[in-house]
């Protein structure tokens, strides 16, 4: 077990969502304020954490043939549990989250870890495995988030900062380009988030093979 | 009633598209729009199923879950409906129907985890449709998705064919050409008057 590159993986080389391209619809569909970003983030790290420990530790009880029906059960009572402590103690994020906290079950990044990784690993390990891979989404989800707010309404960290939490306002109001926080920024900001990481993946490919010329 | 029916359906279709207006059902959208013929394919089970969940969440949810005042376990009842679902309509196809069974075959199962199928359910209890109106807002939310997947999949066909930086092939290009369908479906925004 190697705590170090399990988190190297889950931010930077296996980022769940740059790319294993998973729970695609959570991270374009919530990310127009950092507190949606920031609330929905946890919520997922919270589950995953605890799905992967749960799943972890029945590996060896829960039969090959329904196993996605139990991993499925098992996602959806601890989503259950987050859906009704936020409803209780952060009203507004749920109000503004709405349907996507119930959606988290579905939530590709849940299921894909509990059969890839936590289906096959020790207790500890899965739930080390489900920290970092929560960070790494929630890293992505902040990105975007900063980002579409910045560009679209021209604040930072609504819900969070400034008078009554409307945020700190960087672009006066009436030049912020509207159509970021709409679906269509969404899928444009996260389409140019996935070609950066492919950009820089693509150069330092090309940096190794020119190296490893040079030494011939 | 028919009135209602209308802007049901009108909504779910085009003002509300599930893909490109409320980002429910991407991961399928993405993945299965590499073919026109494969998408309508997907289309047309996802409509299937979320037709019938649409009905038996209804059905689970108010015979069930309310009179028990069980609500609380919507999402856990909600989602084992739509597995079982699934799979019984998997057995059904390819016991009454191995033609099409054998057209759908893979997508069938992958439709559990599509996050259209549970979000039409959870959004009918959250509009506290009526068991017609769900059934009604299920079928056109899978025909809107019928349609955003196949105008995506015609677009993706000929995205091979174009010339774009080499940092976008592949998923970025997808995302953007599906952000400025979603451009496109804004227009219909303006149909919201009833």
């Amino acid at each position: 077990m190697n705590i170090g590159k399990q988190f190297k993986d889950g931010l930077v080389s296996q980022n769940p969502v740059l790319v294993q391209l998973l729970g695609m619809c959570s991270t374009m569909a919530i990310t127009t304020t950092l507190f949606n970003g920031v609330g929905m983030g946890l919520s997922v790290m919270v589950i995953l954490t605890c799905s992967n420990i749960v799943i972890a530790a029945l590996r060896k009880i829960i039969p090959q043939k329904i196993r996605i029906a139990a991993y499925v059960v098992v996602i959806a009572g601890f989503v259950t549990m987050v859906d009704l402590l936020i409803q209780a103690f952060v009203p507004e994020l749920s109000k503004s989250l709405g349907v996507f906290i119930p959606l988290i079950v579905v939530n590709c990044i849940i299921l894909g870890r509990a059969e890839a990784f936590a289906s096959k690993n020790t207790v500890l390990a899965s739930a080390v495995d489900g920290i970092a891979q929560g960070i790494g989404y929630t890293i992505v989800l902040v990105i975007m988030c900063v980002i579409r707010e910045f560009l679209g309404s021209g604040t930072f960290g609504t819900g969070i900062f400034g008078v009554n939490g409307g945020g700190i306002r960087i672009i006066p109001e009436g030049y912020p380009a509207l159509f970021l926080i709409l679906p269509f920024g969404g899928f444009l900001t996260l389409g140019c988030l996935i070609a950066f990481v492919q950009w820089t993946a693509n150069r330092s490919a090309e940096k190794a093979s020119k190296g490893s010329e040079a030494a011939k | 009633m028919i009135a209602r029916i209308l802007s049901i359906s009108l909504g779910a279709v085009l003002v509300e598209n599930f893909i490109l207006v409320k980002f429910l059902g991407i991961c399928p959208f993405l993945g299965v729009s590499k073919k026109t013929d494969t998408a309508v394919g997907m289309g047309f089970a996802v409509i299937f199923v979320m037709g019938l969940a649409s009905v038996f969440c209804w059905l689970v949810n108010y015979l069930l879950l309310v009179p028990l005042k069980l609500q609380y376990m919507q999402t856990v009842a909600y989602i084992l409906v739509i597995a079982a679902l699934v799979q019984f309509v998997e057995m059904f196809l390819q016991k009454t129907m191995p033609t099409l069974y054998q057209a759908l075959g893979i997508y069938l199962p992958l439709i559990t985890t599509n996050c259209a199928v549970l979000g039409v359910a959870l959004l009918n209890t959250q509009y506290n449709y009526g068991l017609i109106e769900s059934l009604v807002y299920g079928v056109m939310g899978g025909v809107g998705f019928t349609v955003a997947i196949f105008l995506f999949a015609s677009v993706r066909e000929r995205l091979e064919f174009a010339d774009f930086p080499k940092a976008f092939e592949g998923f970025p290009i997808a995302l953007v050409s599906a952000g400025l369908i979603a451009l496109a479906f804004m227009g219909f925004s303006g149909l919201k008057i009833w």
